[in-house]
């Protein structure tokens, strides 16, 4: 069974393009528009991975990764925050909120698909 | 990697558009003794989200600006620099420049580097001098080049590598992204992951209570974001949407058609047969309603524009005005709103430049020295009208009279307020003493009377010296449904839109007036119309031909004037409008034709084109009289 993953961005472009990208590396994908809605998702079902932006209305991608992080199906579930900064700032809450690992945007789709077979094997 | 990025754009060119729009409606809002935080967030994520677009599809004359908007806004929203006038004026400056910068990339034109090069700096200086000695944010772009992902599995944050990912990974992978934990599928325990786990258990126990507030927070707006999914949005082609009107349009041929049958069928099948056909009539009218409700958008996406109209053209007289905006949730078909965006902007421009007065000369009248610009909208049976209320000097008479006569514009001898007003509608008429840049062009209201009528619309003014005036305009509630008036001449029905009658009546005989030939006027208050026998023009066999045993609509098209003569009234009644043209040539004086509830066909008159049926002799007799 392909790998599913759940990505959160608030941008429609942004998350059509991560979609298409995945999808042609066959990985089943789901998208929220932002952390309320990935979060609501996310206690219906155990995703594979989770790509997360970090700034969004209604809630934000590093209040998303510790709330699923409160949840014991999502212990161990990689989560990646997408961000535009790769500052020290940004990864010492990144690590303090829970996140596996963070991507700089804007990225290129190789990268997106490196990343993502990198978290999943 | 053969992944399209075109198909992303315009998704992000619609995005990227509402964002900015956003911003300019925030940035207008915003107090900026007391900003609502919300509405600084907004602004922030707003341009963060365009960037981050941008950055993605490649648009990078986007970038730069909004990068510095961004970490501008941010640290405005973190309290650690104020906003003020100049800030918002120059955010505002910025947003143009990001539209003006967005529609090239639409069009493939050149992009304006230079002016985008010279609001980063305005906006870094900004920064700048706010911040003090803060050092300005660099522009990320290095910063992506050396790293731009990274898991967190390596303990030590801050070397310029800064990630351990596992002992497995190579060496150019550390550039883009980072993992800050071991990954699961190495789950073998080294001391260094029990290390990790152990500083993650720790840190939750402690973030529990951060965790369980951030838990009720997400509750209480759990219902928003619920909320906020109800009334949630796809974006769909309008021509799938057109499409699917034109296919209801022809379920409603087809079910009429259906009706009809099952009539001529006798005996408890006929029973059965009509009921069900009753209902499928009422499912299809509401299919039809509700797919047609589906190009409606609320006025305000027109509305939201004039803010910044107002702001930036009263600044530039030097007026104080308040705009007042009411009925923007008022909803309208999208190919309606599309084009009222022209004619409104040109009416609220006029208000501001002629209509309201300096402060001075407010004061001096006793008035408020701000003066006051009302929009509304409000729909009112089938048709929307819109408003625009001033409380400035009102139409001047007798400058409009004096002028009509310099430009040897036909005027009555004392003509009531209603005629004089209808005169700046002329062409090529300016009440402007001088031509300003702001409005009179001299390609003013006519166009805009003009535009209205070519939405089917009509335009009326109110005006009364030293109070105000209001230019009331009535539109359709769309373009695919006209109000029409059925009229009957024979065995045919045909449909008049409701916007061109005045009146109709059974003329009695006296009024009647007939001319050498055979036309013929009728006499209604002192005012002779030209009849126009709708026989004659559509060549079939009337009821009546003596005009006092039939009916008489009057009509009042643009250019035309005349009292139309048919047998009789059907009555009021929408219609949806199908094209003939597709099926047919074009028929003179027929707009289009449309099913009636019993499932006949009739033809909507195109009322102007067959004012030009009226006859000269008419015209020549009534330019004599009056």
């Amino acid at each position: 069974m392909s790998k599913h993953i759940l990505i959160v961005d608030d941008s429609a472009s942004v998350r059509q393009m991560v979609e298409a990208t995945l999808k042609t590396a066959s990985y089943a994908v789901t998208a929220a528009r932002d952390g309320a809605e990935a979060f609501e998702l996310c206690k219906g079902k155990v995703f594979d991975f989770v790509l997360t932006d970090q700034n969004m209305p209604n809630m934000d991608g590093l209040t998303l990764i510790k709330s699923l992080r409160g949840l014991a199906t999502y212990s161990k579930t990689p989560i990646v925050v997408l961000t535009t900064e790769a500052s020290d700032a940004m990864k010492t809450q990144g690590r303090a909120a829970g996140a596996t690992g963070w991507m700089v945007k804007p990225f290129e789709p190789a990268k997106l698909l490196e990343v993502a077979k990198k978290v999943m094997g | 990697m053969s992944i399209d990025m075109k198909q992303f754009h315009s998704v992000f060119f619609e995005e990227s558009q509402e964002h900015l729009d956003e911003m300019e409606h925030l940035l207008l809002e915003i107090d900026i003794v007391n900003p609502e935080s919300e509405q600084l967030n907004t602004i922030f994520r707003a341009a963060h989200s365009i960037k981050g677009g941008a950055g993605i599809f490649g648009f990078d004359g986007l970038v730069s600006v909004t990068h510095v908007m961004e970490s501008l806004m941010d640290k405005i929203r973190q309290g650690k620099m104020g906003i003020n006038a100049d800030l918002v004026d120059l955010f505002l400056t910025s947003v143009d420049m990001l539209k003006s910068i967005l529609t090239s990339y639409r069009n493939n034109a050149e992009i304006d580097w230079a002016g985008a090069n010279r609001l980063t700096e305005l906006l870094e200086s900004a920064t700048i001098e706010k911040t003090a000695k803060k050092t300005k944010a660099k522009p990320k772009n290095k910063a992506v080049k050396e790293e731009s992902f990274g898991f967190f599995s390596d303990p030590v944050i801050g070397t310029s590598d800064a990630y351990g990912f596992f002992e497995d990974i190579d060496q150019k992978q550390q550039e883009d992204y980072g993992f800050f934990e071991p990954l699961s599928q190495a789950s073998e325990p080294d001391s260094r992951s029990e290390e990790t786990s152990l500083a993650s258990s720790i840190f939750n126990s402690q973030s529990s209570v951060s965790v369980s507030a951030i838990a009720t927070t997400t509750s209480s707006t759990k219902t928003k974001a619920a909320e906020s999914t109800e009334s949630s949005s796809i974006r769909v082609d309008v021509s799938k949407v057109d499409q699917l009107i034109n296919l209801v349009g022809e379920i409603v041929i087809t079910q009429s058609m259906m009706n009809l049958l099952g009539k001529s069928i006798e005996g408890s099948l006929g029973e059965k047969y009509q009921s069900i056909s009753a209902e499928l009539e009422r499912n299809t009218r509401e299919i039809q309603e509700a797919v047609m409700s589906i190009r409606m958008l609320p006025v305000s996406f027109v509305f939201n524009r004039f803010p910044r109209v107002v702001r930036d053209l009263s600044q530039k007289l030097n007026k104080s005005i308040d705009l007042v905006i009411e009925g923007g949730e008022t909803e309208l078909d999208k190919g309606l709103t599309e084009r009222l965006v022209d004619p409104l902007t040109h009416l609220v421009r006029n208000s501001i430049d002629h209509g309201i007065e300096s402060s001075d000369s407010r004061i001096a009248q006793g008035k408020t020295p701000t003066g006051k610009v009302t929009l509304r909208a409000a729909q009112q049976g089938g048709s929307i009208v819109i408003s625009i209320t001033d409380d400035g000097a009102g139409l001047n008479r007798e400058k409009i009279l004096q002028k009509a006569r310099e430009k040897n514009i036909p005027v009555s001898d004392n003509p009531p307020d209603s005629e004089v007003w209808r005169l700046i509608f002329a062409a090529g008429f300016s009440t402007a003493d001088q031509v300003t840049d702001v409005s009179g062009r001299g390609v003013g209201m006519d166009v805009v009377k003009r535009n209205v009528q070519s939405l089917g619309g009509r335009i009326d003014i109110d005006s009364v010296a030293g109070k105000g005036s209001t230019f009331t305009i009535r539109l359709p509630l769309t373009l695919a449904i006209v109000d029409g008036m059925g009229v009957s001449v024979g065995t045919q029905t045909f449909i008049i839109p409701l916007v061109n009658i005045i009146e109709s009546m059974q003329p009695a005989e006296k009024d009647i007036k007939t001319l050498v030939g055979d036309d013929q006027l009728l006499m209604v208050r002192d005012q002779y119309w030209p009849i126009l026998p709708l026989h004659k023009s559509m060549q079939i066999e009337p009821d009546f031909t003596e005009v006092h045993k039939g009916i008489a609509v009057l009509i009042e098209t643009n250019k035309h004037k005349f009292a139309l003569f048919v047998d009789a009234l059907v009555g009021q009644q929408q219609v949806v409008i199908k094209s003939l043209e597709q099926h047919y040539k074009r028929v003179q004086g027929v707009a289009g034709a449309t099913i009636m509830g019993d499932g006949s066909v009739a033809l909507i008159l195109d009322v102007e084109s067959l004012g030009l049926n009226v006859s000269q002799k008419s015209y020549n007799y009534l330019d004599k009289v009056s």
